[in-house]
């Protein structure tokens, strides 16, 4: 690539004095938020446990939470803005990945995929995600009240050493159920001929995003191990060269 | 090289009893008999950028030694560190030395000491090129006379029926070949080298949509362009060839730009050819052009891969006139302010 290898150290210390003088109306809307998204996320786990413990049965369950799931998960939308506007510092790309593999899951596959709709699999990735969300826009939101309690930054640290690679599980299975389904009714997919002369399988396409677990899990699972060790032990890590 | 920069660093008289108009041998002069000035000898000392560790001592370094040839003295005792792969910087965070900077001119004392940063593994901007260009050729010509296993048996080694594909095929090779001549015969580069892991990226992409595009082109089941037939194909095909001479013409203006050998930089200016009048308006107008070209080819086949290739080749070849454009502002205090980096008044 033509870029030219500078290293902005100068560039550095001015973003990270912007950053600590975050304006009093951004740290109020993104308390706001991650107040009102715990909310949400609670109001999920509430319904789930409830519809499980009236009927019996884990059938059914997704239909009747679809709605709210829809909602809160795509608001989390905004957590890309939130990235790009600078007032969280996050990368903009990890963020929008999480996001996006979210949204794909859910309108893309349980949504439109109704057969797929009660199987255990749904039920694993969704109890997962209600944690983890959970816990992670708690954490937050405490963070902005510069009020953190220990277990929720406990939580949020180690819970995910289980959490990450059950979510994955839940998430491989449902895609892998729905595969015949995609075959038969050929959804989503373009043939040729046609006059933009582009063709398109949303079968192989998902097969590819099933491989893509393979690089892309290690590479967030190990990021959240270091994060932990840096958070919770104190450890200071020495980036990699490359 | 290094002849240029030592005739033009020293200002020491010739020597007695050496002939004028006969070059100075490349061989460091003998400095002993010097009556009028006493020689300074710099140490140069090498330091990890990182680790702060001492690297590389060396003594008696000439004053006018430039950067590269410390580096080449470093490759001495360091022999994995070839020159190309070797970052030279006053601060460890700071700018890379330029191989040209002499030692004498940089804020140093007569013990200066250097950071080192590792490049990683070099490969050669030629080589890149040649490699990321002859691949879509090749791949192109492959899918155009349908060689075994890309479609239906029934196809081995057919042809198209449809004109505008035999058209494509030459358009695209046209392309590459250009490219690939230019590469060899035409372009001056500032850097020898850039990180070998850049080969596998840039291959990746130029093979890969070369691959996709030319898939669904030279597919039996294409569909010419129907929203305007063959005059969609006709005017595309001006576009593209018109774009292609602009191209080749902004390239070769930029290389007359900088003489043989040298890294100047100079501001592009319109010269005789009507193609290059449009530096008037554009700092980077071979990416105006190449945009151009894309555009052309998009029309002439109507086949989305071709527009999602030419959209994602806009976009990198914004960001790049974009950081053309800014550094042509920093460098010249006189840079024409009518110029945009890449689009007439809008980009």
């Amino acid at each position: 690539m033509a870029s030219t290898e500078e290293d902005g150290s100068v560039e550095e210390k001015e973003n990270n004095n912007k950053k600590r003088t975050k304006s009093a109306i951004a740290v109020a809307w993104l308390t706001f938020y991650n107040i009102a998204m715990t909310a949400g996320w609670l109001v999920l786990a509430m319904a789930m446990m409830r519809f499980y413990i009236q009927k019996g049965t884990h059938k059914g369950l997704y239909k009747s939470i679809a709605r709210t799931l829809k909602f809160f998960q795509t608001i989390a939308l905004v957590e890309v803005v939130h990235c790009a506007i600078g007032i969280v510092r996050t990368s903009v790309i990890v963020t929008g990945v999480q996001v996006c593999s979210r949204i794909f899951m859910v309108w893309f596959i349980t949504n439109s995929i109704k057969q797929i709709q009660n199987e255990e699999s749904v039920i694993l990735f969704l109890a997962v995600w209600t944690f983890t969300e959970i816990t992670r826009y708690s954490f937050y939101t405490f963070n902005l009240l510069n009020h953190l309690p220990y277990f929720i930054k406990w939580a949020r640290y180690n819970m995910f050493i289980i959490m990450y690679p059950l979510g994955v599980a839940g998430e491989l299975l449902t895609i892998y159920t729905a595969l015949p389904y995609v075959r038969k009714t050929g959804m989503l997919s373009m043939r040729l001929p046609n006059k933009y002369n582009v063709s398109f399988d949303y079968y192989y396409f998902l097969v590819i995003v099933m491989l893509s677990y393979i690089p892309l899990f290690p590479q967030l699972y190990f990021h959240m191990l270091r994060q932990r060790r840096k958070v919770l032990l104190g450890e200071i890590i020495v980036e990699k060269d490359e | 090289m290094d002849t240029v920069v030592l005739e033009g660093a020293t200002h020491k008289k010739a020597g007695p009893g050496s002939v004028p108009g006969v070059p100075a041998p490349p061989v460091k002069r003998p400095k002993a008999k010097k009556a009028k000035k006493a020689v300074v000898f710099f140490e140069v000392e090498i330091l990890d950028a990182k680790t702060k560790d001492k690297l590389c001592f060396l003594d008696k370094v000439e004053p006018n030694a430039t950067i590269g040839e410390i580096k080449s003295m470093f490759h001495k005792s360091h022999p994995q560190w070839y020159a190309a792969r070797q970052s030279i910087r006053l601060d460890p965070k700071g700018k890379s030395l330029k191989d040209e900077d002499v030692l004498q001119h940089l804020p140093v004392g007569t013990t200066a000491t250097f950071y080192f940063r590792d490049l990683g593994a070099q490969i050669s901007w030629v080589t890149v090129f040649l490699t990321e260009y002859g691949g879509p050729l090749l791949l192109y010509l492959m899918f155009y006379f349908r060689v075994p296993f890309i479609y239906a048996p029934k196809y081995d080694f057919t042809t198209s029926k449809h004109w505008v594909v035999h058209l494509a095929c030459m358009c695209h090779s046209f392309h590459y070949l250009k490219r690939l001549l230019e590469t060899l015969f035409v372009h001056r580069f500032s850097h020898g080298t850039m990180p070998l892991r850049n080969i596998f990226k840039n291959c990746t992409y130029y093979w890969g949509f070369a691959a996709w595009m030319a898939y669904y082109i030279n597919h039996p089941l294409y569909t010419p362009p129907t929203i305007y037939g063959e005059q969609q194909v006709r005017i595309a095909l001006i576009i593209f060839l018109f774009c292609q001479v602009g191209n080749f013409s902004i390239h070769i203006a930029l290389r007359n730009l900088r003489p043989p050998g040298s890294k100047t930089r100079k501001i592009p200016y319109p010269t005789k050819n009507p193609f290059t009048w449009i530096f008037l308006l554009v700092s980077c107008p071979n990416y105006t052009y190449e945009l151009g070209s894309w555009f052309g080819f998009t029309l002439m086949t109507q086949c989305l891969p071709v527009a999602f290739f030419t959209a994602v080749g806009f976009i990198q070849m914004t960001v790049w006139a974009k950081g053309k454009h800014r550094s042509y502002l920093k460098e010249f205090r006189d840079y024409p302010p009518l110029r945009s980096p890449i689009l007439p008044f809008v980009l």
